[in-house]
């Protein structure tokens, strides 16, 4: 079809995808415009300055925060990316019984409201008698991350042609070896999406969080939203942009890579 | 068949079971198991400093989502609970029905561009999916209080004074709809650009408008996206905790703000388990009515 006809212009549309993309980021722009903003007033521009990210670096209270957070997101990344990696082998291949029931388990997670799975977690462990720590945090993280690792996963072995590892068993190699050789190459792409998916949405996790957090464990977005609460300041702003630029940076580099590699 | 080959499929199988196994096993004791947890709460008698009393059981926690006690024990009729579940439900289909209203015309507007310009627009939809939620919000606080930059904005056109919308039922809802609305824009992007755009100029051929054409082609067949769009709105907006918490300020309170409150300062356990098992519920039965009716497999277009 020919978009250029234009028999495609309806009207209205337009106008109402830009007012859409401004609504998406003009909140964005402001913040970080003002999160350089000299004064002491998180909204009143007086001049430019970079003092508060500066503040921001020398708060030993975020500095723990955000390394709190980073060692949940990775160690919460791992496990998640190898208990995924082996269900999604596990599922993959000729239907069993009770296969849809296993392949709904592992999505669940993403179904449930967030305030549901924090509130039944934090239940469970105060009845088992697990004191709320960076452990207890991890388990909740292991748990809510497996869906967004296993998906991608499972969808690149979906699209993977089964007559290569055939290919390779007719050439002799051993279940292990073709796994190695054949398989797990081809499945890596799924793996770090997956892996990487896993860790964002770990790092961005506040009311799993905030419900499952000891005393003194607390992640970056804990202290972002304790920080809000005592009223806004240019030091959220500041440490509000770092967060939202390191993630735009994250994805615009992996678009980016994701375009060059047509 | 064989009882080689048989013996084979079973080790087969035995292996796979083996591999998921690690997988169930953390979902069924970190997730399962809570969710057990939380339904036995609910039916437990409320500790006297927070926590329950662990075998004392106690259908309380449900009665009192309708009726109060009295000073002398009797029940009282109470709708403040039934009212916080209105006006989340409300809001939440507020919320669904302008996310449709802007991300239908954008979803459209998308498939309509060449593939260049899509690929870009698409990853500015999907930016913010990736971004944290909480600072999001956080530039709304920013806009919308009092003396922020939306009243500044709205006095450069001669309105002066405040809007004063920060902390109130309106805050609430663009804070939903800035966040839930890529969730609308691209299931329908996916099911416009799956769509067969030569049925659409053979309505134009056939002499209908292009209001027509929306009408009876291409509102009909995007349904599938239109409806999973409703449901990734609907069931985060009913749920959430952070917008209300931030943008309500504590006014404008919705089911996940109260579920919060039983475990914080409340100290009423077995009322927030019960709750949250509510919503769960309604979460529940919202998927189960999406799976009857859209997920047959001889789907037609019209469903």
């Amino acid at each position: 079809m020919n978009r250029r006809n234009p028999l495609w212009r309806f009207t209205g549309v337009r106008p109402t995808a830009w007012l859409f993309f401004a609504f998406l980021y003009v909140p964005i722009v402001v913040l970080v415009a003002l999160s350089f903003n000299g004064g002491q007033s998180a909204t009143l521009w007086n001049g430019f300055s970079l003092k508060w990210y500066a503040a921001v670096a020398n708060d030993p209270e975020i500095v723990r925060a955000a390394k709190n957070s980073l060692i949940v997101a990775s160690l919460a990344t791992l496990i998640a990316t190898i208990l995924a990696t082996l269900a999604a082998l596990g599922m993959h291949g000729r239907t069993f019984r009770g296969q849809t029931l296993m392949g709904g388990v592992l999505g669940l997670p993403l179904l449930i409201p967030e305030i549901v799975t924090a509130v039944a977690t934090l239940m469970f462990f105060s009845f088992i008698g697990l004191k709320l720590s960076l452990f207890t945090i991890l388990i909740a993280h292991v748990v809510f991350c497996i869906p967004f690792a296993y998906l991608p996963i499972r969808a690149r072995l979906q699209g993977m042609d089964p007559r290569l590892a055939e290919a390779a068993a007719d050439l002799y190699a051993s279940p292990w070896r073709a796994f190695w050789r054949v398989d797990f190459p081809l499945l890596l792409p799924g793996i770090l999406s997956g892996a990487m998916l896993a860790f964002i949405i770990s790092m961005d996790d506040f009311v799993i969080t905030y419900f499952v957090a000891g005393a003194g464990a607390t992640t970056l977005p804990v202290y972002i939203f304790s920080a809000i609460r005592m009223g806004i300041s240019p030091k959220i702003n500041a440490i509000s942009s770092i967060i939202l630029l390191i993630s735009i940076l994250f994805v615009a580099l992996s678009y980016y890579v994701g375009q060059r590699r047509r | 068949m064989s009882t080689l080959q048989q013996r084979q499929q079973a080790r087969q199988l035995r292996h796979r079971l083996l591999l998921s196994a690690p997988a169930m096993a953390m979902l069924g004791v970190f997730l399962l198991v809570p969710l057990g947890i939380m339904l036995l709460v609910s039916v437990l008698q409320g500790g006297d400093y927070g926590g329950v009393k662990w075998g004392e059981y106690s259908f309380e926690a449900y009665v009192s989502f309708f009726y109060e006690r009295d000073l002398d024990d009797s029940l009282v009729f109470n709708t403040d609970y039934l009212q916080i579940f209105q006006r989340s439900l409300w809001l939440s289909v507020l919320t669904t029905a302008g996310c449709l209203l802007i991300g239908f015309p954008t979803a459209l507007y998308l498939a309509l561009q060449d593939e260049k310009r899509r690929n870009l627009l698409l990853f500015l939809v999907t930016v913010p999916f990736w971004t944290n939620l909480l600072v999001r919000v956080y530039a709304w606080i920013l806009l919308l209080r009092n003396g922020g930059l939306v009243d500044s904005g709205l006095g450069l056109f001669g309105f002066d004074g405040s809007l004063g919308i920060l902390y109130s039922d309106a805050a609430v809802i663009v804070g939903l709809l800035y966040s839930f609305l890529p969730f609308m824009v691209l299931p329908i992007y996916t099911s416009l650009e799956k769509l067969d755009w030569r049925l659409v100029e053979a309505a134009f051929d056939l002499g209908a408008n292009r209001r027509k054409a929306l009408q009876r082609v291409i509102v009909p067949l995007a349904m599938p996206g239109i409806v999973a769009g409703t449901l990734l709105v609907f069931i985060p907006s009913l749920g959430n905790y952070i917008i209300p918490e931030l943008l309500g300020g504590g006014k404008s309170l919705m089911i996940g703000n109260l579920i919060q409150l039983q475990f914080g300062t409340a100290h009423n356990w077995p009322l927030g388990a019960a709750l949250a098992f509510v919503l769960l519920a309604l979460v529940l039965l919202a998927m189960l009515s999406y799976n009857l009716r859209f997920r047959q497999p001889a789907m037609e277009g019209h469903a």
